[in-house]
């Protein structure tokens, strides 16, 4: 897949920003005044950040508030409607916490649930495809879940949780690549399914139906060399997870900077998760690739 | 709505016939024509003269080269080309509708054919994705999705005679490769292609029941097996001179 | 469920009008209706009643309203300002573009006609185009047949009376095994496509015989893939088989052939009667007749005073075991049990599944039979046999397999369209009589006999500038358009003043050596003077030749434009009916550009040409539809057969009618007569057809003839260099005269293997056109440069792998003449020693209106850098032409080349520099429709 700018951004930003908003819905940590001001305002710049980014993929964002009505068949449709559902359960909530000074508790988890809800829709806009493998996995989902809470409770500030946190989904990335990488294979779909020619002998794409491009090759056929995907995959391990590990457990060991080390292993984190969604479409495989003899 | 109707009450297809298409394109270029000038917006080309053009089309032709396995009856088994026409489906568990976020996406009810009403559609591409057969394009002027219509406007048509009443790239295909009809009619000529040729479905493991059927090509290169009882022909005569006699036999019988 | 879905109009309107006009994208010429709305083209397809393509269109057809709005339309008449092959023009009125022509011509035609070399591409209105050349005065007139498929044509017609493609057809209907032979994929287009789409749907079998198997050769059943220029042998062991096995229809040879005529043994030439007839033994009685007599089964097997007759040459020419399927597995690439299966299958269809229709015919003799007897088993051929220097005896080899199966026009088999069947001797002779300011003595092309034909003078120098009709090519029929640039900067035969070229690309891919003539365009002499000193050019569009040229002369769209598709000419007839077209300007230019036809007559009138001009002086005809209704070539036959007579309702002959042109429009753009039942098989010596054809005016009297499996011309011309008769072959070429004028077809192998080192050169490389693109016509159309942007060298898996190529690698490919730099892909069903790629796809920069960064020009390449119009010399003195020795046909297919792996260069080599586009370039993006 096209690893397009937008919706690199978009899962990356809004993963870790609804991730912070299901820490501080939960009051973790319990923030009020300025304090949750300055938090509250980073979670949204992140979520809705991220979410603004993903219509400029769009070819009518000015039809937007349509993609609201298909809610009960569309991923999509769903995941539209949870992050507006948070981002407005938890306004209300940052509001009591910023300028009232109240934590008003039910509503904080329900604004987390819909907040966590929110990035397994988007995990599901994905893990739905079976025409992409890698992607039309359980762990998808999985992935896009620790990732978000991991990266939250970074943010969030919660040291302790966050070691647990990012040690769990460092083990989900190298399952879901482990996984991942045999999925196009597993999923039976190859050329010979494809054509429906390959109980007649080995097929081989031959003549394209254009000798240029066109949108489906520009949009599904990203081939991204073995030996450079391999060493994307140790920087964004290194970044996302064993960096801000690394600082986090110095953190606790020197017990000091309690601000000025995290923020490093926040935007290492970030930085790492970034090349992991990178990654996660450069790798993956459109079924539509076969048709073009690509894979 | 971007729910699948349970069941429609007409299956409109196609089949197209692998052993019959010579891979000329006319189907490409007759589609790009009409649904240019018709249906929704007009399919764009950027770049059209210069070092990268790219356009939008509804269906392409390919083409693969099959390399059979060597057998004892043929050791060298030759390679085969086929050129293959591609298009949308129309499939009944059609993912590219349930995945729309706006419902721009629908399988219509009476006939199955799968269309994008292009005003709700925000191109999101994400039907595009769902696709497994590409049949699905983000056209790039407008920047609505664009997609085989089954020539909805032509099939129906009244302004058109009733013989025209195709789609146009069955109306314009050279060699007749290809076919269209219901296939919820068992005795349509697409069911009875299928049912004698062994009309077969593109990536049936992706679950989409696709509509559209493949007629696979027909065993090739019979006459490169090795066979000892292959029928030579039988020499009438070794020598010049045995020729003349039989030919001389031959003559009195006309 | 309660679905709700959008409501859409399920019946538009279509388009405000339909017009119906003719296709101009090939040579096949199919029927189109043209859609419009608010008076634009909105949408093209097939016409259904139009006997060509029954309502199919191809993809160049389908895209026809993107050659009506491309960039690189000429717009207005262009006179150079820059030096030749700049592209720098000025554009100029049509009055001074017509003063400055016929100041070119006037001057010409009253000194000395010959320096006039008028030669037109891919015209399809020869008819037109030659009567103006005759009347202008000039020998040197040809269009691009010798550099396309004259072999083909001339091997068909010396042969049978008529050829493949526009001169026959399979009997679609009924044939069950269709074998083709070298056919490239654009030929015949639709109704080769319709046919195998019939073939199939009925289960019958197709043999495709082809290097390559792509496109028609992708569905055969049964892919033989020949080594090129191999063909003629293959087909002459099938021939030797067939004999060894005699599974020959004998009766057919006895009757409708000249098997079963004597050949005079010391002459080797026809015994004939006092009144010219072939002289043959009826076995009934045992006497010398005539063929032609009534009631008599002539002798194959006879021998009158030692004179035998042809099929005993035959014979014992095809038993030799040099022809056994043994003897030429290897050389071919085909098994020879494969071989023998074919020749078994062949047989088995012709023979175990002959059938018979219900229906009486008369012969030329009288007799009448009261079946038709039907052999299923049809052939097609075209390019790949025909463009190599053995191609017209393999082309001869092919019809000689054809009739000993008795498969032409017979049910089931090959059938002629009208006006063919037609005998050598009902064509034209060459004529080359030059008279200043009056016209030619007859039209430039045709048929010779024998030495007395040829177009030499009296010196023996040849009277064409081409040297068609000459020792080296005797029996050139359709001239040799490829050897014109090159003898004209050579000033071999003579130096002329002015070639004036219509849509014929000879600066890029209608020439080999592209190089080299682009350089002998630009020469100057030692005063500084070009070397040809004038070019006058004519197309439609922003071509490579353009800036070659001193003086455009713009040329409109198809849809622009009156043409008739004619009897006269290349006709589009079916097997059973007699059929013309038309073209008509179904939209009005938008420039300032006229169709080239009516740019001919307004010069012809300006020099007061005969045909053109009254006693007066005053103009016969005002533009080429004026012509095409008025003009008679004899009394009441014109160009259009349809709606003659001054009510419309005469066929084939009658007097001029006005309103012929509505007419035409009125009737789809066509006219079709159907041929009657009875008359429409065994067309050569059927009386009933005999009698209709004089009643179209296809002939003036009926003209039955005899199939010439022995070909008395070429006996003459061997004869002649055996050292008989007054006109003698120069020293140098009796030889090959001798060896290559067989009577009878035989094979040798192709020239460029005597001149080459084949140990080195190795591998053949051939070209084809793809389907979808029309030579360079198809590189300007926004939606078909899409698919054949640029194209690739495909290499077969044994030279793929020996080489270490992979995707995306280039290679250097040189062959004697030249070598060239590319990109390569791997094609598995391919010839093992065989390399192709698409032809016309590279593109020279700045030309179509393209960018220059356009694929075509940067990995688009042509095959033409490597061959030559002369092979390579070899130490005689001599230099070759590179073509083949009887018709003159540009041998490209001959090419041998080797492959070595290359680094990859940023683009293709060679790389020519940019022409600056007369025209500009076009739009960045296209949203192209018309209505609302």
């Amino acid at each position: 897949m096209h690893p397009a700018p937008s919706v690199i951004v978009f899962t990356t930003l809004s993963g870790l920003g609804f991730g912070l908003l299901f820490w501080l819905g939960l009051g973790l940590p319990a923030v009020t005044g300025w304090v949750a001001f300055v938090m509250f305002a980073i979670a949204y710049a992140m979520a809705v950040g991220g979410l603004l980014a993903s219509t400029f993929h769009l070819g009518h964002p000015e039809r937007a508030m349509k993609a609201f009505s298909q809610w009960r068949s569309s991923w999509l449709s769903r995941e539209g409607c949870c992050a507006v559902g948070a981002l407005v359960v938890m306004g209300l909530y940052a509001l009591g916490a910023v300028f009232l000074g109240q934590t008003w508790t039910l509503l904080g988890w329900i604004g987390a649930l819909l907040s966590l809800l929110t990035v397994f829709t988007t995990s599901m806009i994905y893990t739905q495809l079976k025409t992409i493998p890698r992607w039309n996995m359980g762990l998808t989902p999985v992935m896009f879940l620790s990732f978000s809470l991991a990266g939250g409770a970074l943010m969030a500030g919660q040291v302790r949780l966050a070691i647990v946190l990012l040690l769990i989904a460092a083990l989900v990335q190298l399952a879901y690549w482990k996984q991942g990488d045999m999925a196009l294979a597993v999923s039976g779909t190859n050329l010979g399914t494809a054509t429906g020619l390959g109980d007649r002998g080995e097929v081989r794409a031959f003549e394209p139906p254009h000798t240029g491009t066109n949108y489906l090759l520009r949009e599904f056929v990203h081939v991204v060399g073995r030996k450079h995907a391999a060493k994307l995959r140790v920087i964004s391990f290194a970044l996302a997870f064993v960096l801000p590990l690394a600082i986090l457990l110095l953190t606790i060991l020197a017990n000091t900077g309690h601000h000025v080390l995290p923020f490093f292993a926040v935007l290492s984190h970030l930085a790492g998760v970034a090349t992991s969604r990178w990654l996660f479409f450069a790798q993956a495989e459109h079924v539509v690739g076969l048709y073009y003899g690509k894979h | 709505m971007t729910t699948l109707p349970g069941k429609t009450e007409k299956k409109l297809g196609l089949v197209i016939d692998l052993d019959t298409c010579v891979g000329c394109h006319a189907c490409v270029i007759s589609c790009k024509g009409w649904n240019t000038e018709n249906y929704g917006a007009p399919l764009s080309d950027q770049d059209p003269y210069g070092g990268d053009p790219s356009g939008t089309f509804l269906n392409r032709v390919h083409s693969y080269e099959v390399q059979p396995l060597a057998t004892s009856d043929k050791p060298h088994p030759a390679a085969q080309l086929i050129h293959f026409p591609k298009s949308c489906l129309h499939c009944e568990d059609a993912p590219c509708v349930t995945v729309c976020p706006t419902g721009a996406s629908y399988k219509r009810v009476e006939d199955g054919i799968v269309l994008v009403n292009e005003s709700d559609c925000i191109g999101c591409g994400l039907c595009a994705w769902s696709c497994p057969y590409g049949a699905r394009e983000l056209d790039q002027a407008e920047g609505v999705m664009k997609k085989c219509t089954l020539c909805v406007d032509r099939i129906y048509n009244e302004n058109l005679p009733e013989v025209d009443r195709v789609p146009s790239c069955v109306r314009t295909c050279p060699a007749g490769a290809r076919h269209f009809g219901d296939f919820a009619d068992p005795e349509s000529n697409v069911s009875k292609l299928t049912a004698e040729r062994g009309g077969m479905d593109l990536m049936p493991e992706q679950g989409t029941k696709p509509v559209n059927k493949y007629l696979p090509p027909r065993p090739k290169d019979e006459m490169d097996q090795i066979d000892v009882l292959a029928p030579f022909l039988a020499p009438v005569a070794e020598e010049p001179a045995g020729f003349v006699g039989w030919l001389d036999k031959m003559l009195e019988k006309i | 469920m309660n679905i709700q879905q959008p409501k859409i109009d399920t019946s538009p309107k279509v388009s405000d009008e339909i017009r119906k006009t003719t296709c101009y994208m090939c040579a096949c010429r199919c029927g189109i209706n043209v859609h419009m709305k608010d008076g634009k083209v909105a949408y093209i397809e097939g016409n259904r009643d139009h006997p060509v393509n029954k309502g199919v269109l191809c993809a160049k057809g389908s895209a026809g309203i993107m050659q009506v709005n491309a960039p690189s339309r000429l717009k207005a008449p262009m006179k150079r300002v820059g030096p030749r092959g700049s592209g720098e023009f000025e554009e100029i009125s049509w009055d001074e573009a017509l003063d400055m022509a016929v100041g070119l011509l006037k001057p010409i035609r009253e000194k000395d006609p010959k320096k006039l070399a008028f030669f037109t591409g891919r015209d399809q209105s020869q008819s037109f185009t030659g009567f103006w050349a005759q009347n202008f005065g000039t020998p040197n007139f040809a269009a691009h047949g010798g550099f396309c498929s004259v072999n083909m044509a001339a091997g068909g017609i010396y042969t049978m009376g008529g050829a493949f493609w526009e001169f026959g057809q399979p009997d679609w209907d009924r044939t069950k095994l269709f074998m083709l032979f070298g056919v490239a994929e654009d030929h015949d287009s639709n109704p080769i496509k319709i046919g195998i789409g019939k073939v199939k749907g009925r289960g019958g079998k197709i043999i495709g015989v082809n290097p390559i198997r792509s496109g028609y050769n992708a569905v055969a059943d049964e892919w033989v893939g020949i080594t090129p220029g191999t063909d003629g042998l293959f087909i002459l062991a099938m021939v030797h088989e067939l004999f060894r096995a005699g599974k020959l229809d004998l009766e057919y040879l006895s009757r409708f052939t000249n098997a079963p005529v004597l050949i005079d043994a010391e002459t080797g030439l026809l015994m004939r009667d006092d009144a010219g007839k072939e002289l043959v033994i009826d076995r009934r009685t045992g006497k010398l007749v005539a063929f032609d007599q009534k009631g008599i089964l002539p002798d194959l097997a006879a021998n009158h005073e030692g004179n035998r007759t042809v099929f005993q040459l035959m014979a014992e020419k095809y038993l030799d075991p040099q022809y056994a399927p043994d003897a030429v597995a290897e050389r071919c690439g085909i098994s020879a049990d494969r071989i023998r299966k074919i020749t078994s299958e062949l047989a088995r269809v012709a023979f175990d599944e002959a059938f018979e229709l219900d229906q009486s015919w008369t012969d030329f003799r009288g007799d009448t039979h009261d079946k038709m007897v039907g052999r299923p088993v049809s052939f097609h051929s075209m390019r790949g046999v025909s463009a190599h220097s053995n191609g017209f005896q393999t082309c001869r080899a092919l019809h000689l397999l054809q009739i000993i199966l008795g498969t032409v026009e017979v049910p089931g088999g090959f059938r002629f369209k009208p006006p063919y069947p037609k005998p050598v001797s009902a064509h034209p002779k060459p004529h080359g009589k030059v008279t200043c300011n009056a016209a030619l003595d007859g039209p430039h092309l045709g048929f010779v006999h024998g030495p007395d034909d040829l177009m030499l003078n009296g010196d023996g120098s040849p009277i064409r500038l081409d040297k068609a009709f000459t020792w080296e090519n005797p029996m050139s029929s359709h001239g040799l358009m490829h050897m014109v640039i090159s003898n004209a900067h050579a000033g071999d035969p003579y130096k002329i003043d002015t070639l004036f070229m219509y849509m014929a690309n000879m600066s890029w891919n209608s020439s080999m050596n592209s190089g080299g003539v682009m350089e002998m365009l630009t020469e100057k002499d030692e005063n500084g003077d070009y070397v040809i000193p004038n070019i006058i050019y004519s197309d439609a569009y922003s071509s490579e030749m353009v800036a070659y040229a001193d003086l455009i002369l713009p040329d409109t769209t198809y849809l622009e434009r009156h043409d008739c598709i004619s009897l006269l000419d290349r006709p589009i007839c079916e097997a059973e009916a007699a059929a013309d077209a038309i073209r008509w300007p179904v939209i009005e230019p938008d420039r300032d550009v006229r169709g080239f036809q009516t740019t001919l007559v307004h010069l012809a009138n300006r020099l007061g040409m005969p045909g053109f001009v009254n006693e007066d002086g005053s103009a016969k005809y005002e533009d080429y539809a004026d012509y095409i209704v008025n003009h008679e070539r004899k009394p009441g036959i014109g160009p259009l057969a349809g709606f003659r007579g001054k009510g419309g309702d005469k066929v084939g002959r009658g007097e001029v009618n006005p309103d012929q042109l509505d007419k035409y429009i009125e009737n789809g753009g066509f006219y079709v007569e159907h041929i009657p039942e009875g008359a429409d098989f065994y067309k050569p010596w059927n009386s009933a057809y005999q009698d209709w054809a004089v009643g179209m005016g296809i002939y003036d009297k009926p003209e039955p003839y005899l199939f010439s499996l022995y070909s008395e011309p070429m006996r003459k011309f061997q004869r002649a260099a055996e050292g008989h008769g007054d006109r003698q072959p120069p020293e140098h070429l009796r030889e090959r005269v001798k060896a290559t004028m067989d009577p009878l077809p035989i094979w040798y192998a192709p020239f460029e293997d005597s001149h080459v080192d084949t140990d080195e050169f190795t591998v053949h490389a051939l070209t084809q056109r793809p389907m979808a693109m029309y030579h360079s016509w198809g590189t300007q159309n926004a939606w078909l440069r899409q698919i054949h942007g640029r194209n690739p060298l495909y290499i077969p898996t044994k030279i793929w792998e020996a080489n270490g190529f992979e995707d995306g690698d280039w290679a250097k490919v040189s062959s004697a003449h030249g070598s060239i730099t590319v990109p390569v892909a791997h094609m598995a069903a391919l010839n093992e020693s065989t390399v192709w790629t698409w032809n016309a796809i590279g593109k020279r920069k700045g030309a179509w209106a393209l960018e220059n960064d356009a694929p075509e020009a940067t990995k688009g390449f042509l095959l033409n850098h490597l061959i030559h119009e002369l092979l390579p010399p070899k130490g005689d003195g001599l230099r070759w032409a590179n073509s083949d020795p009887i018709t003159g046909q540009a041998a490209w297919f001959d090419l041998r080349v080797k492959i070595e792996k290359s680094a990859a260069p940023a683009e293709c080599d060679p790389a020519f520099p940019p022409i600056k586009s007369p025209v500009g370039q076009g739009p960045k993006e296209l949203t192209w429709k018309v209505g609302k």
